[in-house]
C-alpha cells in the first residue's frame, strides 16, 4: 500500500457534561482516502465524538489535528472551511427550494448588485451534478427527491465546498436495500478522491463493503482500531458489547396456535386488497422495499388512516375501526415506525409518556398517579430501561431506550394484536436483542405480534412466517421452513408481476 | 448559595425550577424597601385585586399555550361576556342570569375559535384573530358604543366586596385556580394537553382525541374571559365595551414570564400566578412612583423581553452542558 497521509488526528479526547463523561481518552488516525468506520452501542460516545470534531463541541482535553495542523479553534464554520463536512443521520433540507439552492444554502453566489446570481447557481450545481455522473435537474424542487437521493446531494454539498473529510452518521439508517447500493458506490468514488471517511453504522454487514479501518467505541472509550478484515462480525459485536454474545436472535420460544385475526380485501390509499391471517403466538414479518404500503396497511388496521374497502375478523367477529381509539379498544395496537414523530412526547417524563395510552385506567376523581407510577417503575424494571428515575424527560434517553418506553406504553395493557413498524431502526445490537426477545415473549403469551423490517435478517431470525409486499398489494407468502432472503427479495421486487 | 461551589449544582436546573420565586421576591423587597407604602394592607390587597383580571384570563391563555396554540380573542371576549351580562343585569336584576349569560357568551366564542380549529384545522393565530373581530364588532353593534352603568350591589360585589379581609375576586381567583390546577395535573384531559403540545402525532397514535382536547382549551379560554369580563365590570360597575382593550397580551406575558414554553408541552399554573403577580406589582409600583401609563407600557414590554431572554439564555446553557 502507497504511503498514505494522515487527514485528521484525534488524541486523547476527553469530553464531559454534568454527570457523565461521555469521552474518555479516545484516540483514533484517519487517513486520506481511507473509511473508517466507527461502531458502538447507543450511547457509546460516537455522536459526541463527531461533534468534537466537527466543531460543535470542544473537547475537555486532547487534541485534534487537521492535516498535521492543531485546531485551535473550534467552531463548526471554522472546521468547515478546515474542509470537515458532515452529512447527518436526519436531514434537514429545504424541500421548497430548488436541488441548486439546497447545495449553495448559506454561500448563495452573489452579483456585483448583491442580488442571487441565478444563472451562475445552476450552471455550476449542473456542472458539478453532471461531473459526478448524476441525473438530477439542478432545478427540480428538494421536494421531489427521496431520502437517499437527499443524502447524494449532501455528498455533492460537501464535495463542492472541498470537503476533505466527510463524516456520515449513519447514512443507511432509513434507506432501501437498492438505495443502499447506490450509497456505498459513492463512498468508493470518494474514497478514490482521497478523501477520508468517517462512517458510522449499526448495519455490521455493511462495514466490510465499504470500511477500511474500524474503531470501537464502548462507554466512551475508544476500545480498539483494527484493519477490518482482521475481525469477524461476531468478533466486533463482542467489542462492542463488552460480552460475547452467542447470537444476534434469542431463541424462538413460541408456539403458534389457532386464527386469531383475519384481515379480508383491506384497502385504503396506498394498498388494495390486502389478505391474511395472524394467529395466536405467532410473529408474522411483512417484508417489502420502503413504500411498498406495509406501513400504510397497519395504519390502517390502526386507525391512523383512513380505510376505503375490506373487512377486519378478531376472534371471528368484525371489528370497525375508524378512529385510533377502536383499535386500542379491541386490544390491536400499532407501534410507529418513528418514536420521535408518533411514539413519544419527548419534552414530558417517561412516566407521563407510559401512562398516556392508559388514562382511562387511572382515571378517577383525580387521577391515580400512584398506580402510573407504579406501572412505570414495572416496565423500567421489565424491560430493563437504562434511566436514573422515570421523572427524566423522554428525549434524554439513548434511541434503544426510547423504543423501549414506546413498548412499555403498550405492554401495560392487554393486547392481542401488536403491530412493530421497525423496532429495531437506529438502535444498538444489544437493545435489538432485547426488543426481539420482548416480541418473542409477547407471542409465547399468547399474543399475535406482526413486524413489519426492511432487513430481511431480522425477518428471518424472529418470524415464523412472512408476507411480502409490493406496490400496495400481498405478493407473497413465506413460511419459516422456506426463509431465504432471495425468496423474499423476488416477491418483493417482483410486484407487479407476480400479481399479474 | 452555599452550594454553588458542590460539583453537582446546576445552576441552570436550579434556576429553570426556582428562578422566577426568586425573581418575584427580590423584586418584592426592592420595592418595599424604595417605596414605604407598596407593604400597606391596602396596597398588598389593591395589588391581589388588579391581578385578579389578568390571572384569570392567564388561566384560559395558559390551556392554549400548552396545546401549542393561543388566543388572541380574549380580551375581547371578556368585554363582549362582561358587557352582555351588565346589560342582562340592568334589564331583568337577576343576578343568576346574569352571571349565566356572560358565561354562556364565553363559551360560544370559545366554542366557535375551538370549532375552526379542529374542524378545518386553521391555526389558532387566525381562527381567535377572527374570534376577536367578530365579538368586538358584535358587542360594539349591540351596544352602540355605550356603557351600561350602575348594576346593583349585589353584582358589583362580585368586583368590589370583602369577605372579612379578603377581597372576593380574590377568593374567586383562588377558586379557579384550584380548578385549573386540578385540570391539569389531575385529570386525562389535562395529561391529553400536555400530549398534544408536546407532540401532537404521539397524541394522536396513543389513542388521544386531539380534536376533542383542543376543542377543550379553547372552551376553557372561552370560559376564562368570560370570568374575567364578570368580575371587571363589576368592579367597574359599567358594562363597557371597549374594556380591557389588549389584556390577552398582559395575560399571554405572565404566562412566558411564568416560564412556559410557546412551543407547548410544559408549563405549570403555579408559575403562571408568578407571572401574573410579577406582572402586577411591576405596574402597582410604577403606579405609587407615580409613573405615566405610556411608559410603563414601555417597561413593561422591555422587561417581559428580559424575562424570557434569560430564560431562553439559560436553557440554552443547560441543553449544552
Amino acid at each position: 500500500m502507497a504511503e498514505k497521509k494522515v487527514a485528521i488526528e484525534l488524541k486523547n479526547i476527553s469530553k464531559s457534561f454534568p454527570g457523565v463523561k461521555a469521552l474518555d481518552n479516545v484516540s483514533f488516525t484517519v487517513n486520506e482516502g481511507e473509511c473508517h468506520v466507527l461502531v458502538g452501542e447507543n450511547g457509546a460516545g460516537k455522536s459526541t465524538l463527531i461533534k468534537c470534531i466537527n466543531g460543535m463541541y470542544t473537547a475537555d482535553e486532547g487534541e485534534v489535528y487537521v492535516f498535521g495542523e492543531k485546531i485551535t479553534t473550534h467552531n463548526p464554520r471554522y472546521m468547515k472551511e478546515k474542509g470537515v463536512a458532515t452529512i447527518h443521520q436526519e436531514l434537514n433540507p429545504v424541500p421548497d427550494l430548488t436541488i441548486a439552492e439546497n447545495i449553495f444554502l448559506g454561500r448563495l453566489p452573489q452579483n456585483k448588485f448583491k442580488m442571487i446570481n441565478k444563472k451562475y447557481m445552476f450552471s455550476e450545481a449542473q456542472r458539478l451534478i453532471d461531473e459526478l455522473g448524476f441525473k438530477y435537474d439542478a432545478k427540480a424542487l428538494m421536494r421531489s427527491l427521496t431520502v437517499s437521493d437527499t443524502q447524494i446531494i449532501e455528498i455533492i454539498k460537501a464535495i463542492s465546498v472541498n470537503a476533505k473529510i466527510i463524516i456520515m452518521d449513519e447514512p443507511t439508517s432509513s434507506i432501501t436495500e437498492a438505495e443502499v447500493a447506490v450509497l456505498h458506490e459513492q463512498v468508493m468514488r470518494l474514497k478514490k478522491m482521497g478523501i477520508a471517511i468517517i462512517y458510522i453504522s449499526h448495519k455490521l454487514d455493511e462495514l466490510k463493503v465499504v470500511g477500511d479501518r474500524l474503531t470501537v467505541l464502548r462507554d466512551g472509550h475508544s476500545i480498539s482500531s483494527h484493519d477490518i478484515n482482521d475481525l469477524t462480525q461476531d468478533e466486533i459485536i463482542a467489542k462492542m458489547v463488552g460480552r460475547k454474545m452467542d447470537n444476534v436472535y434469542p431463541e424462538k420460544t413460541n408456539k403458534v396456535g389457532e386464527p386469531l385475526f383475519e384481515v379480508k380485501d383491506l384497502s385504503g390509499e396506498k394498498f388494495h386488497n390486502v389478505n391474511f391471517t395472524l394467529h395466536k403466538g405467532e410473529i408474522l414479518g411483512m417484508a417489502g422495499l420502503v413504500g411498498a404500503g406495509r406501513t400504510e396497511t397497519c395504519r390502517g388496521i390502526f386507525g391512523l388512516d383512513p380505510i376505503t374497502g375490506g373487512t377486519m375478523l378478531l376472534n371471528g367477529k368484525e371489528v370497525k375501526v375508524s378512529k385510533v381509539k377502536d383499535a386500542i379498544d379491541n386490544g390491536i395496537i400499532y407501534l410507529s415506525e418513528d418514536r420521535k414523530l408518533e411514539g413519544l412526547v419527548l419534552i414530558r417524563s417517561i412516566c407521563e409518556n407510559i401512562g398516556l395510552p392508559n388514562l382511562k385506567k387511572y382515571k378517577g376523581v383525580f387521577l391515580n398517579k400512584i398506580a402510573e407510577r407504579k406501572d412505570a417503575e414495572e416496565m423500567k424494571t421489565k424491560l430493563r430501561i437504562k434511566t436514573p428515575t422515570v421523572d427524566t424527560p423522554a428525549m434524554s434517553l439513548s434511541g434503544g431506550n426510547q423504543q423501549k418506553v414506546v413498548i412499555a406504553k403498550w405492554l401495560c395493557k392487554n393486547c392481542d394484536i401488536l403491530i412493530f413498524d421497525e423496532p429495531t431502526r437506529g438502535i444498538d445490537v444489544g437493545a435489538k436483542y432485547e426488543i426481539y426477545k420482548i416480541m418473542i415473549d409477547l407471542a409465547e403469551q399468547g399474543a399475535g405480534v406482526i413486524m413489519i423490517s426492511s432487513e430481511l435478517p431480522e425477518i428471518i431470525g424472529v418470524c415464523d412466517r412472512t408476507l411480502v409486499m409490493a406496490e400496495g398489494r400481498v405478493t407473497g407468502e413465506v413460511m419459516r421452513e422456506d426463509f431465504s432472503q432471495e425468496a423474499i427479495m423476488s416477491f418483493a421486487l417482483g410486484g407487479s408481476a407476480a400479481n399479474g | 448559595m452555599a452550594k454553588a461551589e458542590k460539583k453537582e449544582f446546576n445552576f441552570g436546573e436550579f434556576y429553570s425550577k426556582y428562578g422566577i420565586f426568586l425573581i418575584f421576591i427580590l423584586m418584592f423587597i426592592i420595592f418595599a424597601v424604595v417605596n414605604h407604602n407598596f407593604l400597606s394592607g391596602m396596597n398588598i390587597r389593591n395589588i391581589l385585586r388588579q391581578v385578579v383580571v389578568i390571572t384569570l384570563l392567564a388561566c384560559g391563555e395558559q390551556f392554549m399555550i400548552i396545546c401549542g396554540m393561543i388566543d388572541l380573542g380574549a380580551s375581547r371576549v371578556l368585554a363582549c361576556a362582561g358587557t352582555l351580562s351588565a346589560y342582562c343585569m340592568l334589564t331583568t336584576h337577576n343576578l343568576f342570569l346574569a352571571i349565566i349569560v356572560a358565561l354562556f357568551v364565553g363559551l360560544c366564542f370559545g366554542a366557535f375559535a375551538g370549532f375552526f380549529i379542529t374542524k378545518f384545522d386553521i391555526p389558532p393565530f387566525i381562527a381567535t384573530l377572527a374570534t376577536m373581530m367578530v365579538a368586538e364588532g358584535f358587542i360594539m353593534t349591540f351596544t352602540g358604543g355605550q356603557n351600561y352603568s350602575n348594576l346593583g350591589d349585589a353584582y358589583t360585589f362580585i368586583g368590589q366586596g370583602y369577605i372579612g379581609i379578603i377581597p372576593f375576586p380574590v377568593i374567586l381567583m383562588i377558586i379557579i385556580l384550584l380548578i385549573t390546577y386540578y385540570i391539569l395535573s389531575w385529570t386525562p384531559i389535562g395529561r391529553g394537553m400536555y400530549a398534544v403540545g408536546g407532540n401532537q402525532n404521539a397524541a394522536k397514535a396513543s389513542g388521544i382525541n386531539v380534536g376533542m382536547v383542543k376543542f377543550f382549551a379553547a372552551i376553557y379560554s372561552g370560559l376564562m374571559s368570560a370570568c374575567a369580563g364578570i368580575v371587571l365590570m363589576a368592579r367597574m360597575n359599567s358594562g363597557q365595551p371597549a374594556a380591557a382593550l389588549t389584556y390577552e397580551m398582559d395575560a399571554i406575558a405572565a404566562v412566558v414570564m411564568g416560564g412556559t414554553s410557546m412551543a407547548g408541552g410544559t408549563g405549570t399554573v403555579v408559575n403562571t400566578i408568578i407571572g401574573s403577580l410579577i406582572i402586577g406589582i411591576i405596574r402597582n409600583f410604577m403606579n405609587l412612583q407615580n409613573i405615566t401609563a405610556s411608559l410603563q407600557k414601555l417597561v413593561l414590554g422591555l422587561l417581559v423581553l428580559l424575562a424570557v431572554i434569560i430564560d431562553t439564555v439559560v436553557r440554552n446553557s443547560r441543553t449544552k452542558g
